[in-house]
């Protein structure tokens, strides 16, 4: 397949699972911005805004963090390229130039979420609720997702695209699980408390996986099982575990299929070895913000690594 | 009142062809119509068919208006529009593999040696090369215009690289999802077979130096490029990858493509890029598009570039003027299809009668194409006749004239229910090893009342065109 190809391909998924997390990122916002204030307690749709990365951005064009704003920051505005709009506008411009290593219902599904978005973006902000906008976010970010798992040729392009939406996920959990435990709380002394009880219930609900989670392990939230949960757990679809191995298997198979690995699978085995060997004491040990700047930087090493392998078309 | 050839009605009754259409049209609720309408606009959206105009603004995911109306021929027009498209597309790959030959109709007197070898398409990088099986142009479109029952008349030819194709694919498509029972009722030749036709000319026109199963690619400017949903729809269709310069690269004596598992070698460029951009070593230096080195793979016989670079000179505006001779000179047959009479203003008679008559004409620039640069006599005003007036006399050489076609009408859904609109055509003819096209091509309708200008870019829309069985 065509480097370029394998490229677009790759950022398509990338893009769309940008887009499901800033849909989600909003739902955990305007969830914890439901809590009554805490003396002391910074902002918590400007930890929002650090945990995506886009802070400096919405300083820039706004200044005080305001959720009307930021709520047109994260899901329309083009200025932010992590915005819904942009990331959606990007994977369907993707689409459009590998149409050709598309199914026609990858496509369809793509290219509705793209006209649908142009349609949201002449409506009144006033006629849209929030609520409306988040839940419409994952219906397409879903409606992708399964029109390739359910009509994509399982050849090499099924793989670029996985290991892009699973590199996605992975970074971004770890990134949400950051900005909770790092920026959202304000201080230590309010670990265990109510609030922070809360608010791990809220990021699980953001990940669609309050029940699950409920089911897995029963009783009461604390920090020790979200933990084991969203990293450790590879019955969750967004651990962190659960993400690397999907990778892994993905570089597998493009292995096989082209008859020779690279560096990208030998980074992912050793990412997904110290996963499968380590514990939550040991990552508590470590500390939780650590832990998680360390993963977020290897798996930034793998996504480098893929594009030096395959993507840039410079493989010899 | 110039009278036009109404294809659908001549004296009061329907002519045969469109027999069956004429209760299809009057029993057709006009809300049944306008949801039929809607419906093929959200189609052709979905399947994401859209142009963009250039320098306009505005949406950048224009749809071409699509009419409902079938343009439809019997079998018997058709094959003899077939044997004059067959024998013109021959006759313009002889010339050009003579041209930048031994240049015989030069010689012979038959066309200036200026209007060929001083033309700017004429390509001297290929002079004395001759490309697998003497094809420099695989794709020919032929522009041709009705006047009469009889009268077809060839507007213009395009040997580089003709769009519109897929338009000819998806109108059929979306016609038959809109209206199969139309289908049942009148025995329509299938056009989908043209993709794999495609393929075939493209793979056998490979170059000596392949082994085995030649590794065909089309090569395309870009997703920015206002025909990039067609190049990728063929692409698809023949199931070839979709390649920008930036993925080929020239190593060695042939041509490669990056892919993930390394590079692969290509035989055959379908290209959609012009010449000038092929090879920034050979033609334009500053050019982002194309191959480093390409042409040098090419003029070895590494890889086959179609249509091949120089084709151009054969499709110049007065170039055309020659076309019957060249079909008398290399062919010996007299020629099936008609030129339009056309005066050369670098002639010094033809540009007095043009100077003269210019309010009667349409005049139009030797290399100018989509519409643009061109002046209808009848239909612009004294000032625009007048500034046209000066354009030419500055630059005589730059334009050529013609009388003011009565282009044929077939009956169009406009906004007050049907009435005729003009027409024109473009069927692809391909050349390779052997001559194959298929029955149909692309009728483009100017939507303006009274139009005769057919160009996407000034109002015009498209037609799904039937060719009926025996």
């Amino acid at each position: 397949m065509l480097s370029r190809t394998a490229d677009n391909l790759y950022w398509i998924a990338r893009y769309m699972e940008r887009a499901d997390i800033a849909a989600r990122l909003l739902e955990v916002g305007s969830r914890i911005s439901l809590l009554p204030g805490v003396q002391g307690y910074r902002s918590e749709w400007d930890s929002l805004l650090q945990s995506s990365g886009t802070a400096d951005g919405f300083a820039k064009k706004y200044g005080d963090p305001v959720q009307r704003n930021i709520e047109s920051y994260l899901f329309f505005d083009r200025d932010n390229p992590s915005s819904v709009a942009s990331c959606i506008t990007a994977a369907r411009e993707n689409a459009r130039i590998v149409r050709t290593a598309l199914t026609s219902q990858v496509w369809d599904a793509l290219n509705t979420a793209f006209q649908e978005l142009r349609q949201l973006e002449r409506t009144p902000r006033s006629e849209l609720e929030l609520s409306l906008l988040t839940d419409w976010v994952m219906r397409h970010a879903a409606m992708v997702r399964g029109a390739i798992d359910a009509t994509l040729l399982r050849n090499d392009g099924y793989n670029f695209l996985n290991i892009g939406y699973y590199l996605e996920r992975g970074d971004n959990t770890a990134r949400l699980m950051d900005v909770k435990y790092y920026v959202l709380l304000p201080r230590v002394d309010f670990v265990g408390s109510g609030l922070d009880n809360y608010q791990w219930a809220t990021l699980l609900r953001a990940m669609g996986a309050q029940r699950a989670f409920h089911w897995a392990y029963g009783g009461e939230v604390t920090a020790a099982k979200i933990a084991h949960f969203l990293i450790l757990n590879p019955q969750s679809p967004r651990s962190l575990i659960t993400c690397v191995a999907g990778t892994n298997a993905h570089l597998a198979r493009l292995a096989k299929a082209y008859g020779r690995a690279t560096l990208a699978q030998s980074k992912a085995a050793a990412i997904l070895a110290e996963l499968e060997t380590t514990t939550v004491d040991a990552i508590i040990d470590e500390g939780l913000h650590e832990f998680l700047s360390r993963f977020i930087g290897e798996s930034a090493v793998l996504g480098h690594l893929m594009h030096e392998c395959y993507l840039s078309g410079d493989v010899r | 009142m110039t009278s036009y050839f109404n294809e659908m009605y001549q004296d009061g009754a329907v002519r045969a062809p469109y027999a069956r259409l004429e209760d299809w049209m009057r029993t057709m609720p006009a809300e049944f119509r306008q949801m039929k309408q809607a419906e093929a606009e959200a189609l052709f959206r979905r399947i994401g068919i859209t142009f963009a105009v250039y320098g306009e603004g505005g949406d950048p995911d224009r749809l071409i208006p699509f009419d409902m109306f079938p343009r439809v021929f019997t079998a018997t027009e058709w094959g003899k529009l077939e044997r004059g498209i067959k024998q013109r597309a021959r006759a313009l790959n002889a010339f050009l593999v003579d041209v930048y030959g031994r240049g015989e109709i030069v010689r012979a007197g038959r066309i200036p040696a200026r209007l060929v070898y001083q033309n700017e398409a004429y390509e001297k990088a290929v002079v004395g090369f001759v490309p697998p099986k003497g094809v420099y142009s695989h794709i020919v479109g032929i522009d041709l215009v009705r006047t009469g029952a009889e009268d077809f008349f060839v507007l213009e030819d395009n040997c580089r690289t003709p769009s519109g194709v897929s338009y000819m694919l998806e109108n059929r498509e979306i016609m038959m999802r809109m209206f199969p029972d139309l289908f049942r009722e009148n025995r329509i030749q299938p056009v989908d077979s043209y993709s794999d036709r495609l393929r075939r000319t493209l793979a056998s026109v490979a170059p000596a130096k392949c082994r085995g199963e030649p590794t065909v690619v089309l090569l395309t400017p870009g997703h920015f490029n206002s025909a990039y949903y067609e190049h990728s729809f063929l692409a698809d269709l023949m199931g070839v990858e979709l390649v920008e310069g930036q993925d080929l690269f020239v190593e060695g004596e042939y041509c490669w493509m990056r892919t993930t598992e390394g590079p692969k070698r290509v035989d055959v460029i379908y290209r959609r890029i012009d010449d000038a951009f092929l090879d920034p070593l050979c033609f334009n230096p500053s050019s982002m598009l194309g191959v480093p080195g390409l042409m040098d793979v090419y003029r070895s016989g590494g890889v086959s570039i179609c249509s091949a670079p120089g084709a151009g000179v054969a499709d110049d505006k007065a170039v055309y003027t020659y076309v019957p001779e060249m079909v008398r000179f290399y062919l010996g047959e007299e020629p099936l299809l008609q030129n339009v009479p056309t005066w050369q203003c670098a002639k010094a008679d033809d540009l007095k009668y043009v100077l003269d008559k210019m309010e009667e004409l349409v005049v139009k620039e030797v290399h100018g194409s989509g519409g643009y640069g061109m002046l209808v006599g009848p239909k612009s005003s004294k000032a625009e006749v007048e500034a046209f007036r000066h354009k030419v006399m500055e630059d005589p050489d730059n334009y050529i004239a013609q009388p003011t076609l009565a282009l044929s009408t077939t009956p169009t859904f406009v906004q007050e229910g049907i009435a005729p609109r003009h027409v024109d055509l473009r069927p692809y003819c391909l050349v390779g090893e052997s001559i194959d096209l298929v029955p149909g091509g692309l009728t483009r309708v100017a939507l303006k009342e009274g139009s005769l200008v057919v160009n996407s870019s000034q109002g015009g829309g498209v037609k799904d065109t039937w060719v009926l069985a025996e």
